[in-house]
């Protein structure tokens, strides 16, 4: 399943989604296989999912039905259930190996309201310049010191929105607005696009006034030798058809 | 004329601060209406929970009258909590007012900003709103451009602290009230608003139905206490009633919960199966001032429930009351429900339950669907003699049988709840919770045939209330709550056979003190709390955030010049004839009745449950013209199409 976070619900954190999608499951319908044990679990298993305040147009979850459901069907009356903003935009039958594996890398917009488009790309050159970048970021096992360079396979500065939908994010602000466009690779520990700004502010001093605003457009398999990310659904589409 | 959504000036803070999603509103059910949905003469009411919304969203009075209200054409009801320091800060810095979480509009703009006051420890954050509003925090400054600002809930039965924010209060039932103020607005707009604010107020005292501090005068004693409460106009009664819904069958709310996407302290959805209650535990505010008992029927309980699931997606169902096992068909109710609900995982449960209401067949239904849980039972008072003292008439057999046979049948943790601090309490009632949770471990051993079990013992500090017999007794000072609280924890300690299994979880008394100043505090109080919020005191029902020093400190200097202290509201008995700061407040209750079991407790002497015995004149239904209204029906539930267990539209054709 694709689902997005628009808008205002890109402040839901994580464990907010999960909460948000179990209600909205009862309330669809959906025939939920449950786990065994003493407090039985609808079986839904999440791949990694954006930050809190990060809003996204590829997020991915797995769901495990009791029977067989038409996939169009569940998906229209999730989304239905769930909150506005919290979109249900693809669901497939899975048929194939584990989803996770295949979500590789993400294409992100990274909007930086009050930066030069100038002021970024300048920044950006001397990012991709460098052959490694140590951030420090803390994590559940505490300060962790890591390279944010390497996971960074393409970015560009770029003046205008690329095709996001209207609403991802706040729009209609006349200031300069600067927004950098990256494919960035899943690796331990994950590489998060604030850390690429962190790495911007350790190579260029790079300080935005205001927080950015953050969307991943994409998330799939990298496609070799031109750094795109494709579909992951594909492969069970695929299958569908054959 | 339009109200502007501050959500975009809102929206740039969020990242700043911790949990966003509480302030973005969207949450299931939710609504916001036009703002001029009912033409000119819209009424707008502005609904506080005045404590963070992890707490506040849940509270079923916010939910009902924002559903109430938003039922009718020509008003609109939106919902604002809250906001924590870190975000207090940040809109003071940009300029963002206080806002509601539906239509982010700003809270200055509504007709009414109404606070549901549960305790008193939110009058602080009621503080904050006002300021952030840009409302003048004293009443006497507010022109015609602001807001009512109206307090309700059952702290409100006590509004003399905060005599000085408010311009308004409304005591019992909110439903019906809510109505005939919108009524009342409606009116005065449609007129073109004659005598402006004060006219305004004046139409709503006149009804007897809600009190306007400012039309009454304080005068005191030369020690401090009261002399009178008077009324400064002709037009007003002297006294103020409370407000009393009859037929819950007629007020199924809310039929559509609030389902946040924030985490928050009750996830499930609760459904209120009686109000009021007349077991006459004397320390219970709840109790005294919900009387009398009505309930709602059982097929009025299950229509609730169904639809309340199919709108929410809740997981678990709260059947809520003051003593949820009281209810004259709860047997049927949980079995019936649990009948319906077989094979969906929707659990029910049970809040409050007494002792001897409860049985082991009420507990299997319980829990057949959902998950077990432990179970919690509330004796209150370690001994017999204290028990016999605030009139909670459970006997430590009751009590040593019901968790022998929950352990019997697979359960393998029980809490109780007690307090301390209770009047007449010495050190050794105290000490008798610990042989109590003794007795419950040593019978539950026997019983469950196994060492491991376990039993939770939870101890609060008394906090004397308005409205009940022990509204004249002397709070025990903290440091005696204190001194109690450690003897009892070192006396389990210390004990080899039992003391591991035995866990004991208490506040220390501090908090209780303030909490009693507020309860029982008059209108020089409101200085007080003014002084410490503008000392920086905020969210003080969180121990993170409650400073005792900074309360007692502002305390010292606010009343200082009158001559009276802390201990003056507090610590201090009083005597039959003091004038209290809330006599021209009924609740229903009669004084003398009140006083007459006041004496009674303090003789040992119990009061039975008016359900089942005569009347024994409280006072409330002559009154108030109410009635008892409790079942049984004799009607049943039927069976439905559960909720979860369905999917067959969703299957794939063939």
């Amino acid at each position: 399943m694709r689902y997005a976070k628009r808008g205002r619900m890109r402040f839901s954190s994580h464990r907010d989604f999960q909460r948000a999608l179990e209600r909205a499951l009862r309330r669809a319908g959906v025939p939920m296989a449950y786990s065994a044990g003493f407090t039985p679990h609808p079986r839904i298993s999440f791949a990694g999912a954006a930050a809190t305040g990060v809003a996204s147009e590829a997020e991915y979850l797995e769901i495990a039905l009791a029977q067989r459901c038409d996939p169009d069907l569940v998906r229209a009356a999730l989304d239905d259930a769930l909150p506005e903003g919290l979109d249900v935009l693809e669901v497939v039958q899975a048929r194939t190996g584990n989803l996770a594996d295949r979500l590789e890398a993400s294409v992100w917009e990274v909007e930086l309201p009050g930066v030069a488009p100038e002021e970024a790309e300048h920044a950006l050159a001397a990012l991709l310049a460098a052959p490694s970048v140590q951030v420090q970021r803390l994590t559940k096992t505490g300060m962790r010191s890591f390279d944010a360079r390497a996971a960074v396979l393409h970015a560009v500065v770029t003046r205008e929105a690329g095709d996001r939908v209207p609403g991802s994010a706040s729009e209609g602000s006349d200031a300069a607005c600067a927004i950098l466009r990256m494919v960035v690779r899943h690796l331990t520990p994950a590489v998060r696009p604030d850390d690429v700004l962190a790495a911007l502010r350790a190579v260029a001093d790079f300080a935005p006034p205001l927080p950015a605003r953050v969307t991943r457009l994409a998330q799939g398999p990298l496609m070799h030798g031109n750094g795109a990310v494709a579909d992951p659904l594909a492969a069970d589409r695929d299958a569908a058809d054959t | 004329m339009p109200v502007e959504s501050v959500f975009e000036r809102l929206e740039a803070l969020l990242p700043l601060v911790g949990k966003p999603i509480q302030y973005v509103g969207g949450e299931l059910n939710s609504q916001v209406k036009a703002w001029d949905v009912g033409g000119d003469a819209t009424v707008r009411w502005a609904l506080m929970y005045p404590d963070a919304y992890e707490v506040g969203l849940p509270n079923q009075g916010v939910m009902i009258l924002y559903e109430v209200i938003n039922e009718r054409p020509d008003a609109l009801a939106e919902r604002t909590y809250a906001v924590w320091p870190d975000l207090e800060r940040l809109m003071r810095a940009h300029g963002v007012p206080q806002f509601t979480v539906d239509g982010h509009r700003p809270v200055a703009a509504f007709d009414v900003l109404g606070v549901s006051f549960s305790t008193e420890l939110g009058y602080t954050n009621l503080l904050t709103a006002l300021d952030l509003a840009g409302i003048p925090l004293l009443a006497g400054e507010r022109d015609d451009a602001h807001p009512i600002v109206l307090a309700g809930g059952h702290a409100a039965f006590n509004p003399e602290p905060i005599t000085d924010f408010i311009d308004a209060a409304v005591i019992g039932d909110g439903e019906q009230a809510v109505l005939e103020i919108t009524d009342l607005i409606s009116a005065w707009k449609t007129e073109g608003r004659p005598g402006g604010r004060t006219e305004l107020l004046a139409r709503m005292a006149r009804t007897g139905g809600v009190y306007v501090p400012r039309f009454f005068d304080v005068e005191y004693l030369g020690d401090g206490r009261i002399r009178r409460v008077v009324p400064n106009r002709k037009d007003i009664p002297w006294r103020v009633h409370k407000f009393t819904v009859m037929d819950l069958d007629d007020w199924p709310y809310p039929k559509r919960p609030l389902v946040p996407l924030a985490e928050t302290v009750h996830e499930r959805m609760s459904v209120e199966i009686f109000r009021g209650c007349t077991r006459g535990c004397r320390f219970c505010q709840a109790g005294m001032i919900t009387r009398p008992v009505r309930e709602r029927s059982i097929t009025g309980i299950g229509e609730m429930v169904e639809q309340g699931l199919r709108a929410s997606g809740f997981e678990e169902v709260g059947l809520l009351s003051l003593s949820s096992a009281d209810h004259s068909e709860i047997a049927q109710i949980t079995r019936g429900l649990a009948d319906r609900y077989e094979g969906s995982n929707i659990g029910l449960s049970l809040p409050s339950t007494r002792v001897d209401a409860f049985n082991i067949d009420l507990a299997d239904e319980l829990s057949r669907n959902g998950r077990r849980s432990g179970l919690t039972f509330a004796p209150e008072g370690g001994s017999e003699r204290i028990r016999k003292v605030i009139n909670k008439m459970v006997t430590e057999e009751d009590l040593v049988r019901t968790v022998a046979a929950a352990f019997g049948s697979g359960w393998r943790q029980v809490k109780l709840y007690f307090m301390c601090g209770l009047p007449t309490e010495t050190d050794e009632d105290v000490l008798q919770i610990a042989e109590l949770a003794k007795r419950v471990i040593a019978t539950g051993r026997q019983a469950a045939g196994s060492r491991d079990i376990r039993c939770t013992v939870s101890i609060g500090g008394f906090v004397p209330k308005a409205h009940t017999p022990f509204q004249w007794a002397g709070q025990a000072p903290h440091e005696v709550v204190d001194a109690r609280l450690a003897t009892l924890r070192a006396a389990i300690r210390a004990d080899r056979q039992y003391g591991r299994a035995i866990g004991v979880r208490y506040h220390d008394g501090k908090p209780g003190i303030i909490e009693g100043l507020l309860s029982r505090g008059d209108r020089r109080v409101g200085a007080v709390i003014r002084r410490v919020w503008e000392d920086g005191g905020r969210f003080d029902g969180w121990s993170e955030h409650f400073s005792f020093d900074r309360w007692t400190r502002c305390a010292a200097e606010a009343l200082a010049p009158h001559g009276i202290d802390v201990d003056w509201y507090t610590t201090r008995e009083r005597d039959h004839a003091e004038v209290l700061p809330w006599d021209h407040l009924d609740s229903g209750l009669d004084k003398d009745w009140l006083w007459e079991d006041w004496q009674a407790a303090l003789a040992q002497t119990e009061q039975d449950d008016c359900r089942w015995t005569p009347c024994f004149d409280c006072g409330v239904c002559p009154q108030l013209g109410t009635q008892i209204q409790i079942g049984p029906t004799g009607r049943t539930l039927l069976p439905v199409t559960a909720v979860g267990a369905g999917g067959a539209e969703l299957t794939a054709r063939p």
